[in-house]
């Protein structure tokens, strides 16, 4: 099973037009982006061909990772909670 | 006048705790939730030492929705094709004061948040704490969306992300070789087939931590944790060292799940969940200011969370730092002085019970683990190596003991052996 069918089955409010992380893909390095696409366990941040990058911000599990892998480029990406009653909603957790 | 004595920010277990304590003493006190319930945002592997919760609700798991009481211990070192495990059945831990159990935070969360409910908080959620209110610099309460509300003291249980703490300078950002990035699948079967699998009666639950292939030779690992009728299994692996991995977590995540050892225990069963979380995992070497003038940090957002790689421990901090910031803003009201200069004490209560002690016998563990890779490399690799030619029979001319195993200590070496070992056992 792929991540996103494992997303699939989770229970997400998206916040649209609003969203909970803002990417300032000019403040990226090449290193930095390579391991974006790494480590967000939800798979969120893809690399083409060419090396853009691209982000999704639905599917987000808000763990926090990506703020933590890029606080060495400040203001590369701006991180915050999405606002109340949206982003994903852990019925186990 | 403000609206409450205090106003908690996260009702997850430290939250909570503080909460249901404080109201138990009869002050005001209002919990924000930024989850639509208390749990809804929090995620564990998991499992709860109950010895903390035990000492504020006394037979807590009785009525808790606790999933499964663990008896049963495993760990594995696990290679791409070999998995050795230690395997640890007792009912040496039925004592509630050592007793642990797996928990679903959703469902565990609401109910604590419930407690402290009862209790006489007012606990609202959904809620974003968006910043910290001041007048003339001092806390005097936070700002919800348009809400300001108002409090003599603001504790804040927020996380790991703890924006708000990170905001007001007690906490530095979050450094990648101190936190670990996990994530996991919760997947549904029978009771009675959880039961065979694991060779657990009804209640009894098992925690299985694996070192190796699972974190791809990285600094962390896979567990495996028994619920009612799920199973938890997941991956927890070093931020800093998984910034350098060539394979993407949710596919190390999938190959650890789809492995030898993992399918037949997850065969016939159905994904429900799948969430992921970040874990403090810097011990003392991460510890944040606790305490400011009309302040608290508790929980995970103090970075209360120890992994000695056989035990993984966080909630039970966190219970705890709970109570002993609830006890420090009583200690506060009576004084009618919310200073740090009184609410300093939670650090010093802190530190005289097992929250800093533990932190501190073990504050050698993160660094040990970070700089020890044959842990997660050889030494798994080691134990598959020694079991193969333990067992294997194959018409060959069989060798001692002593020429079977040796060659393998002289691979590694006995020098790196005797010193890994001294430091573990130092470390952990």
């Amino acid at each position: 099973m792929n991540v996103e069918q494992k997303l699939s089955i989770d229970k997400f409010v998206v916040d649209e037009g609003n969203p909970h992380i803002i990417l300032h893909l000019e403040k990226l390095d090449e290193e930095t982006r390579k391991a974006l696409t790494v480590v967000c366990p939800a798979g969120l941040y893809t690399l083409d061909e060419n090396g853009t990058m691209a982000f999704e911000v639905a599917g987000c599990l808000e763990c926090g990772t990506c703020r933590v892998a890029t606080a060495h480029l400040p203001g590369a990406l701006e991180w915050n909670h999405p606002r109340a009653s949206f982003g994903v909603d852990f019925r186990y957790g | 006048m403000a609206d409450y004595d205090a106003i908690v920010v996260g009702a997850g277990l430290a939250g909570s705790t503080a909460a249901y304590c404080m109201a138990k003493e009869g002050l005001s006190v209002l919990v924000l939730e930024r989850g639509n319930a208390a749990g809804a945002k929090n995620v564990t592997g998991g499992r709860l030492y109950g010895h903390s919760l035990e000492k504020i609700l006394p037979g807590f798991a009785d009525e808790a929705p606790v999933e499964r009481k663990v008896v049963r211990e495993r760990v594995s070192m696990m290679t791409d094709d070999s998995c050795f495990t230690a395997d640890f059945h007792s009912s040496r831990f039925n004592d509630p004061a050592s007793a642990s159990y797996t928990v679903l935070r959703a469902e565990f969360d609401a109910w604590l948040a419930g407690k402290a409910e009862e209790a006489g908080c007012d606990v609202v959620c959904p809620a974003v704490a968006d910043e910290l209110l001041r007048d003339n610099g001092k806390v005097v309460g936070v700002r919800a969306g348009e809400d300001d509300l108002t409090a003599e003291v603001v504790l804040l249980a927020d996380g790991v992300n703890s924006l708000l703490g990170q905001k007001a300078g007690l906490k530095k950002e979050l450094a990648a070789n101190f936190v670990a990035v996990g994530c996991k699948e919760v997947v549904e079967l029978p009771k009675n087939v959880i039961n065979d699998r694991f060779g657990l009666n009804d209640g009894e639950g098992m925690a299985h931590l694996f070192a190796g292939s699972p974190s791809n030779g990285m600094m962390g690992g896979g567990f495996l944790y028994t619920n009612k009728e799920s199973v938890c299994v997941g991956l927890v692996v070093s931020v800093e060292e998984m910034a350098k991995s060539s394979v993407r977590l949710p596919d190390m995540m999938e190959k650890f799940r789809e492995s030898a050892p993992l399918k037949p225990l997850l065969t016939g069963g159905k994904l429900v969940e799948y969430s992921a979380h970040l874990v403090p995992e810097g011990g003392l070497h991460m510890l944040p200011v606790l305490s400011a003038d009309n302040l608290l940090l508790l929980g995970d957002a103090a970075g209360l969370c120890m992994n000695l790689g056989y035990t993984v421990r966080g909630m039970d901090l966190a219970v705890a730092s709970g109570q002993m910031a609830a006890q420090t803003v009583i200690e506060a009201k009576e004084k009618g002085d919310y200073s740090n200069a009184t609410l300093s004490g939670y650090k010093k209560k802190l530190e005289n019970s097992f929250v800093l002690k533990d932190l501190h016998t073990h504050r050698n563990a993160p660094e040990f683990m970070e700089h020890t890779p044959r842990m997660f490399k050889e030494y798994p690799e080691l134990a598959a190596e020694a079991f193969t030619r333990l067992f294997k029979v194959d018409g060959e001319p069989s060798r001692l003991m002593l020429k079977k195993m040796l060659p393998l200590v002289f691979k590694v070496g006995i020098l790196n052996l005797a010193k890994d070992g001294f430091k573990a056992v130092r470390a952990l």
